[in-house]
Formats: C-alpha cells, sequence, structure tokens
C-alpha cells in the first residue's frame, strides 16, 4: 500500500477519543513488517516495538507518539421526533458542522447528517451576523424516536463521515489527519529503519485521548519509560487571517519545534540531521510546553527528554483538514536518520546541563 | 433510478449541460419532439396534434453553486454565490472545480487560532476561499479560470425510513418527476419542459412559455421543510413524510384556484396524502410562466426538502411517490375533463 493508501484507510477509520480500539487492527497490519512486536496497555495505547542493535541487558529506549485518537460528538438526547442531539468530544467549531455527514456508532453505524434551522426563518441581519450555536444543531437520520432508541443511546460516539480527497500535488484533505498523518509518518519511519543500523530500541505508540488532554501520552511514557520520546503531531499551516508567527509553511518540510518541551540536545540533533542528509525542514517555536503529547512525556516518573515534530495542516479540527504528504515523507526520512544516529553518548547527554 | 443520476449530476444556473444531456438521453424516444432553445431549456413534447388544453409541465434543471472570481496570490480560490446559499453552510466543505470535477476544499481558521468574537459571527463570502492543493497563483491558472463554478461534492445515499440524502433535489427531483412521466400518453398535448437558471431569477421558464403557449402550466418544484427542532409548528412551511405541497402562494405567483381545487379532489378521491405549503416566502418559475403573453393558469406541487440549498438536503421517497402519482392523476383529469 503506498502512502496516499495508506492515509485514506488512516482517516477513514474511525476512532473517536476514548473509542480508538477499531483502528488497531489497521495499525497492526501497517506496522507488522517492520517491527518486532506489539502491546497495548490498560488505556489502549497501542505500541509498536523495533529492536536495536544494542547488546546490552537494558537497552535505551525511544518512544514515537503519534495519537490515533480524532474530535468527535457524542449522542446527548434523542428528541420525540427523532432527532439527535449531541455534545463534541474535543474541540469543534460548531460553525463547521452544519450540511455535514456524520455517523452514528450505536448497534450499528447508520448515517445521518447535522442540520439547523432553515435561514429563511431568520432575519436578514440574523443571517448575515449569528453564528450557528452547538445547542441550535441536530442529526437528523431519518428514523423515529422509537425506531432509534432500538439502536441508539445516550452516549454513543458520532463522527464526521468524510472521505480522503486527493488534491493537486501531493496534498491530501480530508477528517482526522490530526493525528493520523503522524501515525503515517510513524509507520513511515519504521520501513526507513529496515535499511538503517539503529543501537537503541524504537517504540512507536499510537496513543489514545490527546484530544481531551494528553491522556495516552501520560500513561504510555509511564509504562515504557523511554530515555528520550518525540512526539508527531499537526501545526497549524499558513493560511489567509493566520499570522505567520502561529504557522508554519505547507509543503516547505516539517516543522521542528523549539520549546519549554522540547530538549535541547534533540532539537539539534533532528537539525544537524536534516542538514546532513538535505532533508528540507522549518523550525516551529512554542511559548508554552502544552498541546500536544509532548507535554505529557516529558514529565513521566524522573522526566523525559522530549521533542516535538510537526506537520503543517490548514483547517485544524474541521472535516477538511489539508495536510502535504510531502512534508510526512520528509518527516519520516529526518526521525528515522537521528534515530540511527543516537549512541551512548548522545544518551549520556541528555542529563548533562 | 432516474432521480439518482440527476442528484449526483451536476449544473449550476447557466452550466445545465451535463443534467440536460441526461434527461435527453433519458426520455427521447419517450416522446415525439425534443428540442433547445436559445437559452438552453431542454423541452419535449407529446401528442401536440391532438385536441384538449395544451399542458406545459415545467421543473427547473440548474442547482445552487458558486462562481470562481479571483485567485489569490498564494493559489487559492475566492469565489461568490450562483443563486442563494447561505455562507454558514459552506465552511468544512468539499466542492468540485469546473468542467473536469476537481476536488476543492474550503475550509476555516482552526478554533484553536479564533477570537471568542470571532466564533459567534459567521464566516464572509470574504474570508472564504477554495484550496486546491497547489503552491501559487501560477501554478492555480493552469488548473482553474476566473469564471469557473464550483458546486458542492455530495452523493445521493438512502438513510433510514426512506429518507434519502444529497444535493440538488431543489429542483431535480421535478427533474425526474417529469421525465418519468414521458412514459404515458396522455388525450391532450403536452409539453414536458426543463428549464434553466430559475435558482438567478426564473430566467429560463418565462422564454420557454413563450414559445410553447400553454394553456396551463404545472410548475413541480422542491420547497423549503423547517419540521425541525427549536422551531413552532406553524413555521414549518412543509413538513418531510407528509406528501406533496401545494402552494396557495407566494412572492411570485398565487395558485390557479380551478387547478388547485382539481389537485385537491384528485388527492383526495385516491387517498394521497397532501399538505399545503404554509408559507408565502419564496418562489419559482410559476411566477414567470404565469405572466407570460396574455397569462397562463398556473399552479406548484412541491416535493418538501429539509436543508434545502445546502451540500445535503434530505427527502422522502414516499412523498416523491405520492407526488409523481398525484400529477400523473391529475392529468388523467385533465384530458378527460378539462380545467
Amino acid at each position: 500500500m503506498n502512502s496516499k493508501e495508506l492515509i485514506k484507510e488512516l482517516c477513514e477509520t474511525t476512532a473517536v477519543t476514548g473509542h480508538e480500539a477499531n483502528i488497531v487492527p489497521l495499525l497492526k497490519s501497517a506496522f507488522e513488517d517492520y517491527v518486532d512486536d506489539f502491546q497495548i496497555d490498560k488505556l489502549g495505547n497501542f505500541a509498536a516495538v523495533k529492536k536495536g542493535s544494542s547488546n546490552k541487558e537494558d537497552p535505551p529506549k525511544i518512544l514515537l507518539a503519534a495519537h490515533m485518537d480524532e474530535i468527535g460528538l457524542m449522542v446527548k438526547k434523542i428528541d420525540e421526533n427523532g432527532f439527535i442531539k449531541f455534545s463534541t468530544v474535543g474541540g469543534i467549531d460548531p460553525r463547521t458542522l452544519p450540511g455535514q455527514k456524520v455517523k452514528v456508532h450505536g448497534k450499528e453505524s447508520i448515517t445521518g447528517i447535522i442540520g439547523a434551522m432553515p435561514p429563511h426563518l431568520l432575519s436578514a441581519e440574523d443571517m448575515d451576523s449569528k453564528a450557528y450555536k452547538l445547542d441550535e444543531l441536530y442529526v437528523d437520520t431519518g428514523y423515529s424516536e422509537e425506531e432509534l432508541k432500538q439502536i441508539i443511546s445516550i452516549g454513543d460516539v458520532i463522527s464526521m463521515d468524510r472521505e480522503l480527497l486527493s488534491l493537486h500535488n501531493d496534498y491530501v484533505s480530508g477528517k482526522a489527519l490530526d493525528d493520523r498523518a503522524g501515525v503515517l509518518m510513524m509507520i513511515e519511519a519504521a520501513k526507513e529503519l529496515q535499511r538503517l543500523n539503529h543501537e537503541i530500541d524504537v517504540y512507536f505508540v499510537a496513543t489514545v485521548q490527546e484530544e481531551i488532554g494528553i491522556k495516552g501520552a501520560i500513561t504510555s511514557t509511564y509504562d515504557i519509560f523511554p530515555d528520550l520520546g518525540i512526539a508527531i503531531d499537526v501545526c497549524h499551516g499558513l493560511m489567509p487571517g493566520v499570522n505567520s508567527s502561529e504557522a508554519s509553511k505547507m509543503n516547505e518540510g516539517p516543522a521542528i519545534a523549539l520549546g519549554p518541551q522540547v530538549h535541547q540536545d534533540i532539537f539539534a540533533l533532528l537539525k544537524d540531521e536534516a542538514s546532513k542528509r538535505s532533508i528540507p525542514y522549518q523550525i516551529e517555536t512554542n511559548n508554552s510546553p502544552f498541546g500536544t503529547d509532548a507535554a505529557g512525556m516529558q514529565i513521566a516518573r524522573s522526566g523525559v527528554a522530549t521533542a516535538l515534530i510537526s506537520i503543517p495542516l490548514r483547517y485544524m479540527h474541521t472535516s477538511v483538514e489539508l495536510i502535504s504528504l510531502n512534508d510526512v515523507k520528509y518527516g519520516a526520512q529526518l526521525l528515522a536518520s537521528s534515530i540511527a544516529a543516537i549512541d551512548d553518548e548522545f544518551l549520556e547527554g541528555l542529563r548533562c546541563y | 433510478m432516474l432521480l439518482e443520476k440527476l442528484i449526483n449530476a451536476t449544473g449550476i444556473s447557466s452550466r445545465e449541460k451535463e443534467i440536460r444531456d441526461l434527461i435527453r438521453e433519458e426520455i427521447k424516444d419517450n416522446v415525439d419532439e425534443i428540442y433547445t432553445d436559445k437559452m438552453g431549456n431542454l423541452i419535449a413534447c407529446k401528442g401536440k396534434e391532438k385536441d384538449g388544453q395544451k399542458v406545459m409541465l415545467a421543473a427547473h434543471m440548474d442547482e445552487v453553486g458558486l462562481m470562481i472570481t479571483e485567485i489569490t496570490s498564494d493559489g487559492l480560490l475566492k469565489f461568490q454565490s450562483v443563486g442563494g446559499i447561505d455562507k454558514r453552510v459552506l465552511v468544512s466543505k468539499p466542492v468540485l472545480v469546473g468542467e473536469d470535477k476537481m476536488a476543492g476544499v474550503i475550509g476555516a481558521k482552526a478554533i484553536h487560532l479564533q477570537k471568542k468574537s470571532e466564533r459567534d459571527k459567521p464566516i464572509d463570502f470574504d474570508n472564504l476561499y477554495i484550496d486546491i492543493g497547489v503552491n501559487s497563483k501560477k501554478e492555480a491558472e493552469k488548473y482553474v479560470e476566473l469564471g469557473d463554478v464550483a458546486v458542492f461534492s455530495s452523493e445521493y445515499e438512502e438513510l433510514g425510513n426512506g429518507r434519502v440524502i444529497g444535493k440538488a433535489f431543489d429542483d431535480r427531483v421535478g427533474c425526474s418527476i417529469i421525465a418519468e412521466l414521458t412514459e404515458y400518453d396522455f388525450d391532450m398535448p403536452v409539453f414536458y419542459v426543463f428549464t434553466v437558471q430559475e435558482e438567478v431569477g426564473l430566467r429560463g421558464a418565462g422564454v420557454a412559455a413563450f414559445d410553447i403557449a400553454p394553456d396551463i402550466a404545472l410548475v413541480l418544484e422542491g420547497t423549503t421543510a423547517a419540521d425541525v427542532p427549536e422551531n413552532k409548528e406553524h413555521r414549518y412551511s412543509t413538513s418531510v413524510g407528509k406528501g406533496p405541497a401545494l402552494t396557495l402562494m407566494d412572492r411570485t405567483v398565487i395558485a390557479d384556484k380551478n387547478i388547485l381545487t382539481g389537485l385537491i379532489e384528485v388527492a383526495e378521491d385516491n387517498g394521497i396524502d397532501y399538505q399545503f405549503r404554509r408559507t408565502d416566502v419564496g418562489g419559482n418559475d410559476a411566477g414567470a410562466i404565469s405572466l407570460s403573453r396574455e397569462g397562463v393558469p398556473s399552479a406548484v406541487i412541491s416535493l418538501p426538502c429539509r436543508y434545502i440549498h445546502s451540500p445535503l438536503s434530505l427527502i422522502d421517497l414516499d412523498d416523491y411517490s405520492k407526488m409523481s402519482r398525484l400529477v400523473k392523476l391529475y392529468l388523467e383529469r385533465l384530458a378527460r375533463k378539462g380545467i
């Protein structure tokens, strides 16, 4: 499967935060040719483990983390006419929802669309100036209340129904590219590592529950307790209306983050490897440690040296998120060659301030 | 199924070719004559030589959409709407651009980067654009020209309970029913008319009506159903699943009383559910047809659509077959005993 086919499958598979088990079989089949072992922890984090060449009894470990969960909705109420009221799981702009096709996951998965009051009932002024609010929206499935209650219960999750679209160049657009693009980068890095020698054991972890507060990264890092960790997530891609200081350019390589959550030595390693291998990259500056799995990894147990690689993405948390697959490809090359460059001396240096 | 084909095909006002070709292919063997006029209306007729009143059945082929009006230096496409589109339904939607139906998306600034005040307001057309995945204006110009159009990218799909979703039920339901009616013979002259440019101001229908000079016109439409939560019943306008809706009056036409009485009698005699369109807003081709030449008695029969003029509207297939049956039985009555 090429990366375009794989990212399509990854994005079109449903794994709303807290309900990620559905995507694990796909991850297993994507990783199985490149790794030695799989493990799943109590919260549902999935790790694919590739052993390094170190012959130490307790070999060093690196943890790569990309979250597998996606934002979604949750059934709150089924009204007397069969309309479903919902709440959000993760940060969703209600303005992106009207007219969106969804799947409601009950005893079976059924299709619905998100409806709202028709505009002809609103004053021209309201239509012009008032955005739809969450409590004005609902899911219409065609079923009556009685029929629906046979299939759907309060608390069932609802996912966006959106096929991944191939645009020009290597751009793709769809739902859940945040952070299936990161998962793809890990899979491609595992593939790249087949032809490189690396001493360190590599744990490719697809984390759960990032979208509601980086929950999965906390427990998986505790469990594996690596010498160092690199989170792979998306960052804002430059677009009209967005300040260039808070966004990275599209299609100009992965962004290597610099901020309180980033260990300077790993940052330097990534930058050096990129330069050495002529891999295009850009620098993303963060003034806060939060927002990605790196924040959770950094303070696990007695601390983990962490870094963050980001994939520029436009329209984050909409159903038409957009990335360049080139940026993913270069990120995977950068990860693999950086992992291969890690030796004992580098690991010892991580404590030396 | 013709309706499904018509829903998945695209044709915004003045670019109705794909719809016209589809219908022509579908009905050409059923009718005596089929031709197009200077605006692009598709007109077919049967029984021209017969006695009896000359009937014009009309439905519009065009759908609402977007027109590319500018390409930015980043290669993003700015657009304006063709026909009435609520800007609030455009955000986070895929579209098909140009004749080659190139994929594009309309995105929005990430929620993380929005100020609270931004979140309360809809995003204006000025701040919306289509992203086709190019890196520069120069690259975009290889694929797009100003004036190219874009349409919602969504497919016909069945939901629970005989409900279906898709774009452009307004007015492909009318086109589909009229096309299916060409299979029958009525003992009077019948003109089957598929009009252009309804959505930008009822432009095609009047021209076709002048040419045909009918004695009576029936317009088949898709209309708003507002039977949704948070709305009061008296403001529903129409309800999905309650049968076809008959217009008494809207912004463009007062329905002919005799036709209306006939339609109601046919519905009641045959146990066909129907409802009245319970609003006087909106308008359609009947407005233009009824004022053609010295005037044409006209009526409108509509199929209730929720979320009309959006990427996905919803109808009930039962309503569709009831509407089709009502029109057919009314035409039989018209042939038998006139208006």
